[in-house]
């Protein structure tokens, strides 16, 4: 039966990679991940998982460790952040492109400068365009059973893509919860026996990989991925009912909190989720009606479930914890205006942008944040498209 | 080891048609390490980008007969790593049937003297067994002859131009055999195309060793260097017997041996004015450069074998 025990996000990370029976695993130590790396490296020393664990000088050579063995046919894990998927950024889109199922960790951490190693979703939003699956996770156990899955999404031959499982920096990196843990045996079972990469290299079969594709081909290699996409929103509605059914965990592209008698929405991604639901429920005992959608996976982007959440809502708050300078707004916001684009009737979109550099979200920062939304809804006016929440002005 | 012609293997690496161009030295580094192979033997190819990659696997062809992986440009060492450390995990694990290959990195001066150095020095310190092989052509020719980390002193090239005031690169050759070395590797390790024998052993020698190798090629080429392309051997053999680039192998570090020894050694001239890219020397104002030149050749070799006697004494 289960095991419960307690586990910071970082140890949790470690301990999901050590039951995934991965590989081959290349990493570089920063700040907050760094203990993921640790904890694996002890796991290899004391021959608890059976993995070439390879110290690289950089995250550039980490990456391109993760590709070299994916490619090999290997089970792959990295772990990173902030300066360090910066520096991974070149390889990023070439793993997706190279359609290498490799798992990822990140301990999400701002950008320099000026240098911080708190939380912002900065890095990884960064990366949205890289192909790379997203999912940001809300707390430590959702943590553990996101690696799991990652893996079993990742390495299905219909997806082949790689998955980004983001947590909180500190906030959840380095903060111990309760974590029911699954036995080894019952994770061998979940995942597929190895990734189901169609050709890995072999001298008996020799071909070529990373070739050269000018104007006449390149464009079908992109359109492929799109397709590989497409594909991973149904794998990922697969692998969370198999979860659910082996831990009893269900989990969902998004989740939605609240919704149905509110005409006011807040959408956020990560361990914020867990305090707008905390002042959701204390406006609800005043009588004021605001619901709650966590994004959990962002890329693919939950398309056909957001659009359902937010039929004939009034007002939509999106939630940003990243910020991009001179753009409309955050990189969520930009995508839940696109989607509503062809709502009928149109919500007010505004923007929320909030944490930076790992400042608090205060429970009263979040009541705030409801409160403003209902007074979008009783003005029908967004006064400003961008509202910067906990910031010095 | 003698080497016999007849017993190298007939298997060539790379299909005819290639895009390189005529006169290339490139694919000839390529079919030359390949002739160190033992029948039943197997090399996995990784190269970065650069004038090898591209030209040879516009998809959807390849010219590739044993398995060809790139990336990008930088990483050729930490891929290679990753593939070595994929296949050993999976042998260990039964869940790979073949033979353990042998990893072979071909890049260019740019992705290992230059952008690459670091993944490069990151792959030998961790010990992966790989063996790194340079051709060095001496510039950036993908993108068109600029200067690198390894061009030479004064050579032209398109952004170390022969201007008015500066004649050239002013900056001397980077050391990679040195650097590598530095590493305490197995096997480090100069090779040249017009000494195939001293090159097949060299290969044999560094596939043996136990731990990372690294052989530096110098790889002439016609379209850079503006040398008519049927003379590449010729210029990779003056090369050698100017003592331009001498042929020697450092083992662990410290045991240096000249492999083809230059007792008369040819004036650097000889080299330099088969050459466009030096044409500029040869005029009477920049004589003085080439006595440096010819100085710095040399004290090289005169260097090389005080080490060759420190290292049998
Ligand atoms: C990060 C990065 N910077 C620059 C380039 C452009 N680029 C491609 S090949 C090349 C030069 C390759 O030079 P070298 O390694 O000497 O190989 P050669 O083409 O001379 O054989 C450059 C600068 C690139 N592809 N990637
Ligand atoms: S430019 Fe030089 S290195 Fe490149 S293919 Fe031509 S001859 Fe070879
Ligand atoms: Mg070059």
């Amino acid at each position: 039966m289960a095991k419960v025990i307690g586990l910071t996000g970082d140890e949790a990370v470690a301990y999901a990679v050590k039951q995934c029976d991965v590989d081959v695993i290349a990493a570089y130590p920063i700040t907050p991940q760094t203990v993921m790396v640790e904890r694996l490296s002890d796991y290899v020393a004391d021959g608890e998982i059976d993995a070439e664990f390879v110290p690289v000088e950089s995250e550039h050579s980490a990456l391109s460790v993760c590709v070299g063995a994916s490619l090999t046919g290997a089970r792959v894990f990295t772990a990173t952040c902030s300066q360090g998927l910066a520096l991974m950024h070149e390889i990023l889109y070439i793993a997706s492109a190279l359609r290498c199922p490799i798992v990822m960790a990140i301990a999400n951490r701002a950008l320099s400068a000026p240098i911080n190693i708190h939380c912002d979703h900065s890095d990884t939003l960064g990366s949205r365009d890289s192909g790379w699956i997203q999912i940001y996770t809300e707390n430590v156990q959702e943590v553990y059973d996101s690696i799991i899955e990652a893996f079993r999404i990742s390495e299905d031959k219909r997806v082949l893509l790689p998955t980004m499982v983001c947590l909180d920096g500190f906030i959840l990196s380095h903060c111990m919860e309760r974590v029911e843990t699954l036995e080894d045996a019952e994770v061998k079972g979940f995942l597929l026996p190895k990734p189901e990469y169609p050709y890995p290299i072999d001298p008996e079969r020799p071909m070529t990989y990373g070739p050269v594709a000018l104007p006449d081909f390149y464009f079908e290699f992109k359109r492929q991925q799109e397709e590989a996409m497409k594909n991973a929103r149904s794998v990922i509605r697969e692998v969370n009912d198999a979860f659910a059914k082996l831990s009893g965990r269900k989990y969902d592209v998004i989740r939605a909190d609240f919704i149905e008698d509110s005409d006011v929405v807040i959408m956020c991604m990560g361990s914020a989720v867990g305090t707008m639901r905390h002042a959701v429920r204390e406006l609800r005992k005043e009588g004021l009606k605001v619901g709650l959608i966590k994004v959990r996976v962002y890329r693919p982007f939950p398309e056909e479930e957001l659009r359902k959440a937010l039929e004939d809502k009034k007002v939509v708050i999106a939630m940003d914890r990243a910020c991009s300078p001179g753009a409309m707004g955050g990189p969520l916001y930009e995508d839940v205006c696109s989607l509503l684009y062809d709502a009928e009737p149109k919500p007010k979109v505004a923007n929320v942008v909030y944490g930076l550099g790992g400042r608090d979200l205060t429970p009263s920062d979040a009541k705030g944040i409801c409160k403003y939304a209902l007074e979008i809804l009783k003005t029908g006016i967004v006064k400003e498209r961008i509202k910067f929440v906990g910031v010095r002005e | 080891m003698a080497l016999s012609i007849p017993k190298l293997p007939r298997e060539e690496p790379l299909a005819p048609g290639h895009r390189l161009c005529s006169g290339c030295a490139a694919p000839l580094v390529v079919k030359l390490t390949f002739k160190a192979l033992r029948p039943g033997e197997r090399m996995v190819a990784v190269v970065p980008t650069g004038c090898l990659e591209v030209a040879t696997t516009i998809y959807p062809e390849t010219a590739w007969k044993c398995p060809f992986i790139h990336v990008a440009f930088e990483n050729a060492a930490a891929v290679a790593s990753g593939i070595e450390a994929g296949f050993k995990v999976l042998i260990r694990k039964g869940k790979y049937k073949g033979k353990m290959p042998y990893v072979v990195v071909f890049g260019g001066d740019g992705g290992t003297f230059d952008i690459g150095l670091q993944a490069l020095s990151g792959m030998l310190e961790r010990g992966h067994k790989v063996l790194y092989i340079c051709y060095d052509n001496e510039a950036y020719m993908n993108t068109g002859i600029q200067r690198s980390g390894a061009t030479p002193y004064r050579a032209w090239t398109t952004t170390s131009p022969v201007g008015r005031k500066i004649p050239g690169k002013p900056q001397f050759k980077k050391n990679i055999v040195a650097i590598a070395a530095a590493h305490e590797i197995p096997y480090a390790a100069t090779a040249s195309i017009a000494y195939w024998a001293d090159f097949i052993t060299k290969v044999r020698k560094a596939l043996d060793a136990e731990g990372p190798s690294f052989i530096h090629v110098l790889a002439p080429c016609p379209r850079g260097w503006r040398y008519d392309p049927r003379l590449t051997i010729t210029v990779a053999r003056l090369a050698v017997e100017t003592r331009f680039a001498p042929l020697y192998e450092v083992e662990y570090g410290r045991k240096v041996r000249i492999t083809v020894k230059v007792p008369r050694p040819k004036p650097v001239t000889e080299y330099l004015k088969i050459q466009g890219r030096y044409a500029h020397l040869l005029r009477p104002e920049y004589a003085k450069e080439v006595e440096i030149l010819q100085r710095a050749v040399n004290e090289f070799y005169e260097y090389l074998e005080k080490l060759e006697k420190l290292s049998t004494t």
